[in-house]
């Protein structure tokens, strides 16, 4: 082979590998992680036709066999329980990964709990309406928002009247849910615009529930009350009318903060760790050209949620921002389960799975407050990095998941014997694509070349594979996503 | 406080679900409690009585051991305003200290910080369960939390000895804060080294230690030997927290069968422990918490109870001033709130006592306020 046919070769391989990457790469962000293979055939089909098609859930079957599940685990009826079960299916299995990340978003944002709600058949409706609009509008996310029974609930919508208001929902919808506290050191709205925000909401309500014996729970359902609206003038952010919920909306989404709160929250959950949520108003973006990029879209889109992701997913930002996120615990449990080939079919103990989010710090459906969970750095503490280490280190180093059974042919298939690098740089790209230190990878490589070269065709081979791949899996570079 | 003692000690028993207070510690004597409960109580003449009004439930019979001799605070209708009738929401508030607003850390993670400012131990809080309770969760502060003294720390699913100590020398060198970039890098970094210093030092404490007490075998005994287990080992833990599996005390049904089930497994286990420690010359140096999220409906409805206010908990130790504490809530039919006993005592008072006289730390930072205290530290 001549030198510069040689050359374009190693080009070629490396553009491929490139591709690779990255698209392991997306599908941990704009997803729970993917096998090889998927991320291969991915590849395969081009980047931008990837993202398209994650954007587009709506356009491709799910892959899900729902009601064999549903059969199999009859508490999905969801009038018991089963909920947290049957979001951990979806996400475990549900080819349209995007949506099922998106969900995760919304409800890390839009906060309600459990804890105060008791009542999954209505926790449930409220992921239901993040799937169904949580592409769209961020208007109409908005308005379905604060129409939702979990919320009305949740922050006391319900116990808000005419003449009597409560401040609750009308207050986090503002702090937390559009503009945030501040910008750029500067306040983004008054305790006035508050309490006007509250009265232009009294009358959004609840219907009795009914009760809950002896059928069970049922989802709660809302209802716009108007004879406790309070219709009378109101000024809000400056503007003064008789102003509904919608027409506060409408004011709300076109402010400059909302564009740069909802911008700054999906550079924190699909590109980089950013700054805890409370700190926003004094502490600039980490990268103001990204997020002025997103702001611009979302006023260029008219609010839409799925343009903004379509620019965020394209970005350079994005594509450069491999292993710049701390795994949420939910990332860490799924993405594991998903890699090792786990739970694609039913069978007993599906709550556990559930539970260990929980041991985690991310018990689903049930964030520790309003302001949903703190990210980045503040997953970890020493009871929760321990489990997450374990849960990992032991998945991947079971040679009966039909995951890393993959792996191990992958292996086998390049070659009758192995080098030390040769095993561990394999393990790391199979696992799709992970980054170590040099130091690390150094580490990991003296630890399997005890003994040299390895037989692939040998029958200590799987477990060899097992034990590199359960000490990748205890590394600080895998807590990353 | 006496001035030779060891660093006091402080073990807290979070048992959750919420036990039935009503049937706990017993107004055997009221009219109005055999009327509400007609099927879940206790007949008057097995109460274990202190007084002609009150007496523990016989499952109770080793905390009642203790409290005749003089060891045991019972802190009557204890709770916080505005009472939240979810387990969690008040859970919360139990470990936050925090009833007004959701609070993100916890108040014996404060207390920890003040007590290590400078993280000299690793192991000045240690919790034995699944997950770190939010109690002891306050940010920069490192705490220990294992499942058990046998299965401890990182890569547990190693069986071969000598694999997993080489596997741990890797663990340990990779978290070197030497290696690896970006921001979170030194706190990760500490935190696996943290973990893992935490669980070599705690793997140390079974072989210190024997004993003549046997405790039983579920998991809330074990657990409470191994808090025995690393007291006694001397490891300079000052706070240790564990509990009974989530929930169980959650007796909307069949509380009669399960209830007593319940009380007999925690306090054979509480009694063991005290023993344990008094076998070893110890027990003055520790001092027990137990506590519920809250208390249950007086109205029974049916086989159980719903959810309640008004509680009940206990401080048990050779340092405390036994007796009862705060007033047990009237179950007058108009002195209920919404049918639940009316709490007349602040958890934050009973914290606050234990952290001013008998961990000797200010209690104002750590609860954020300044609450009346009890006398009920010796």
């Amino acid at each position: 082979m001549a030198v510069n046919e040689i050359a374009r070769a190693q080009g070629e391989r490396s553009m491929a590998n490139n591709d690779i990457a990255l698209m392991g790469h997306l599908m941990r962000r704009a997803g729970f992680g993917a096998q090889y293979h998927e991320i291969e055939a991915r590849a395969a089909k081009g980047y931008e036709e990837t993202v398209e098609e994650l954007l587009h859930p709506e356009d491709h079957p799910d892959g899900m066999d729902l009601d064999l599940a549903e059969r199999y685990f009859i508490e999905w009826n969801h009038f018991v329980r089963g909920v947290p079960e049957y979001i951990t299916w979806r996400m475990i299995n549900s080819k349209r990964q995007l949506e099922e990340k998106v969900v995760l978003f919304w409800h890390g944002i839009l906060c309600i709990s459990d804890s105060k709600l008791q009542s999954y058949p209505t926790e449930y409706e409220e992921l239901e309406m993040f799937r169904r609009c949580g592409f769209g509008s961020f208007r109409d996310l908005l308005v379905e928002i604060s129409k939702d029974p979990a919320m009305v609930y949740y922050l006391d919508n319900c116990l808000s009247h005419k003449g009597n208001i409560n401040e609750n929902y009308g207050r986090e919808l503002l702090e937390l849910f559009s503009l945030g506290v501040g910008m750029d050191g500067k306040f983004n709205y008054t305790e006035d615009d508050v309490k006007e925000c509250a009265r232009a909401f009294t009358g959004w309500t609840i219907a009795n529930s009914i009760p809950q014996q002896p059928y069970g729970r049922y989802a709660a359902k809302f209802v716009y009350n108007p004879n406790d609206h309070d219709d009378g003038e109101k000024t809000f952010l400056g503007e003064t009318g008789n102003f509904n919920g919608e027409d506060i909306i409408d004011i709300i989404v076109k402010q400059p903060a909302t564009a740069r709160f909802i911008s700054r929250h999906m550079y924190n959950f699909f590109i980089a760790d950013d700054v805890e949520v409370p700190s926003w108003m004094d502490t600039p973006p980490r990268d103001p050209e990204t997020i002025k990029m997103l702001e611009d879209e979302y006023f260029r889109s008219g609010y839409n949620i799925r343009s903004m992701l379509r620019v965020l997913f394209n970005s350079d930002a994005f594509k450069n921002s491999r292993f710049e996120k701390v795994k949420s615990p939910i990332e860490t449990i799924i993405g594991t389960l998903r890699l090792v080939g786990d739970w694609t079919t039913p069978k007993p103990g599906l709550e556990f799975i559930f539970d260990e989010m929980k041991y985690m710090g991310q018990e689903i459906l049930n964030p520790p407050s309003v302001e949903g969970w703190h990210t980045g750095k503040e997953w970890i503490d020493g009871g929760t990095l321990v489990h997450r280490i374990n849960f990992a280190a032991d998945s991947v180093s079971n040679t009966s998941f039909p995951g890393i059974q993959d792996i191990i042919a992958r292996l086998r298939s390049e070659g009758q014997t192995l080098s030390p690098e040769g095993l561990v740089d394999g393990c790391l790209r199979l696992l799709g694509d992970y980054e170590m230190s040099e130091e690390t990878r150094r580490m990991l490589v003296d630890k399997s070349s005890k003994g040299g070269e390895v037989d692939t065709a040998s029958g200590g081979f799987p477990a060899k594979v097992g034990e590199t791949l359960r000490l990748i899996a205890a590394t600080k570079e895998f807590l990353y996503a | 406080m006496t001035s030779n003692r060891k660093d006091p000690v402080l073990v807290v028993l979070q048992m959750s679900g919420a036990y039935d207070a009503l049937n706990t510690f017993i107004p055997y004597n009221d009219p109005h409690y055999q009327d509400y409960r007609q099927l879940v109580n206790v007949a008057p003449d097995e109460v274990l009585a202190v007084d002609d009004n009150v007496g523990f439930h016989p499952a109770l019979a080793p905390i009642k051991d203790l409290y005749d001799q003089g060891k045991v605070a019972v802190m009557q209708g204890i709770g916080y305003p505005n009472p939240i009738r979810s387990h969690f929401r008040s859970m919360d508030i139990w470990h936050t200290a925090e009833p007004h607003k959701m609070g993100m850390d916890g108040w014996l993670g404060r207390a920890i910080r003040d007590m290590d400012p400078n993280k000299e131990n690793v192991l000045t809080g240690v919790n034995f369960g699944r997950g770190l309770p939010r109690a002891l969760a306050s940010s920069g502060v490192s705490v220990a939390s294992v499942g058990g003294l046998d299965s401890l720390g990182v890569l547990t699913g190693i069986e071969n000895p000598d694999q997993r100590t080489e596997a741990l020398d890797i663990f340990a060198r990779m978290y070197s804060p030497m290696i690896g970039s970006g921001p979170a890098n030194d706190y990760l970094s500490q935190t696996g080294l943290d973990a893992l210093k935490g669980a070599d030092i705690l793997a140390t404490a079974p072989g210190k230690y024997s004993s003549t007490v046997e405790y039983a075998g579920g998991q809330f005994s074990q657990w409470l030997k191994n808090v025995a287990q690393v007291h006694l080992a001397g490891l300079g833990s000052r706070v240790l927290y564990t509990g009974l599996n989530p929930g169980a005390f959650d007796t909307h049904a069949n509380q009669t069968t399960a209830f007593p089930k319940l009380w007999s497994e925690v306090t054979t286990a509480v009694g063991d422990f005290y023993q344990d420690l008094k076998e070893h010359d110890a027990s003055q140096e520790v001092v027990i918490l137990m506590f519920t999220e809250f208390g249950r409906r007086v109205q029974e409805n049916g086989s159980g109870t719903d959810h309640g206010s008004g509680s009940v908990a206990f401080v048990i130790g050779d340092n405390v001033e036994g007796g009862l504490y705060g007033e047990y809530p009237s179950l007058e039919p108009d002195k209920l709130d919404q049918g639940d006993l009316q709490w007349n005592n602040d958890f934050r008072s009973t914290y606050a006592t234990i952290l001013e006289k008998w961990m000797g730390l200010d209690s104002k930072p750590i609860l954020r306020d300044q609450y009346e205290l009890f006398d009920f530290i010796k």
